[in-house]
């Protein structure tokens, strides 16, 4: 593999048949590969989470990050459609999995894709990672941290979204899960639930959970970073995609 | 955490931001990640004026620290203006 890859942004159909902002990168000189939908994390379609969409082309997967934000705040600068976006109480899960299933369809559809399609969620997009898996049909699925599959948002918060757990025994994928032992969102405790109902429900899953880490450990920009967790994830992930997506 | 937790009010004055100076609307305060403070969690504000779009915003960072010193210091500053002033 050379990392030759081709990055821009793109515009994909997505929930209503609306046209909506993504960001896409795919490698250059293969003649099949697998492909990822890349969902950010609640800070937005920000640079960062680009960078973690280029690193999969430079792996061998094309990779698809809509801008799930685009509808709130359309042209504007990723922190400020942040702000719009959570001042509405965040993205509603119907209009999530449509966007996904546009993005998902988008790769297919590409030149060289092996029909293999992917899902990788971080923070509020872990969530929505496994909120895709158990609504379409995917091959392979990464939670990264994800919270409120499990439990509800505390008293007084206006969440719109709800637990999803129930939702397991639809899991169209196995499913990767990568955690921080200090994380209070998913705890620990709400971590094994999944566990368990992922285990009841017959459903193929593996979970690793990193001591001295918290939320967000794989955000190379922020404090919450931790590079022996992020860097063992990031493997756990290149051993996962392989084994369900490369090809 | 992706906390969520907003609390909305509407204010009246002016606040500058990227393309200058704008008339505020609304003003958000929440416990969140920040987008740009070297911290895991800070006390966001944003004033708003949603008319205008996302780009009128002017955004602060701060930790908890610091955010209830600004409040203290505001409304300590408040509380001794002359009458009729505040």
């Amino acid at each position: 593999m050379n990392e030759a890859l081709i990055a821009e942004t793109i515009s994909i159909t997505g929930h209503g048949g609306e046209e909506i902002e993504a960001y896409l990168a795919r490698p250059l000189g293969q003649d099949s590969f697998g492909s990822v939908v890349v969902i950010h994390h609640m800070p937005g379609y920000d640079s960062p989470t680009k960078e973690i969409t280029r690193n999969f082309a430079a792996h061998g997967y094309a990779a698809l990050m809509p801008n799930l934000y685009h509808r709130d705040a359309p042209g504007a600068s990723p922190d400020d459609a942040a702000a719009t976006a959570r001042a509405k109480g965040g993205v509603p899960d119907e209009r999530l999995v449509a966007d996904v299933s546009g993005a998902a369809d988008y790769l297919r559809a590409l030149e060289g894709s092996n029909g293999k399609v992917g899902v990788i969620g971080y923070c509020s997009g872990g969530r929505q990672s496994f909120l895709a898996a158990c609504s379409l049909p995917l091959d392979a699925a990464v939670d990264c941290y994800g919270a409120f599959i499990v439990g509800k948002p505390p008293e007084g918060m206006p969440l719109k979204v709800g637990p999803i757990v129930d939702l397991a025994p639809n899991l169209s994928c196995p499913l990767l899960g990568l955690f921080g032992a200090d994380d209070q969102y998913p705890s620990p405790e709400q971590v094994d639930e999944l566990d368990k109902a992922l285990i009841e429900a017959g459903k193929a899953h593996e979970f690793h959970s990193y001591e001295g880490a918290g939320h967000a450990f794989f955000s190379v920009n922020r404090p919450a970073y931790r590079p022996e967790a992020a860097t063992d994830g990031w493997q756990k992930i290149w051993d996962f995609f392989g084994r369900y997506l490369a090809g | 955490m992706c906390t969520y937790l907003t609390e909305k009010i509407t204010v009246a004055g002016s606040g500058k931001g990227a393309a200058g100076w704008f008339t505020l609307t609304d003003a958000t305060v929440y416990l969140d990640h920040p987008q740009h403070a070297p911290a895991e969690h800070t006390l966001n504000i944003d004033f708003l004026n949603p008319a205008n779009g996302p780009a009128a915003r002017v955004a602060v960072e701060l930790t908890a620290e610091s955010a209830r010193a600004l409040a203290r210091a505001i409304e300590a500053t408040l509380e001794s203006a002359p009458p009729g002033l505040a």
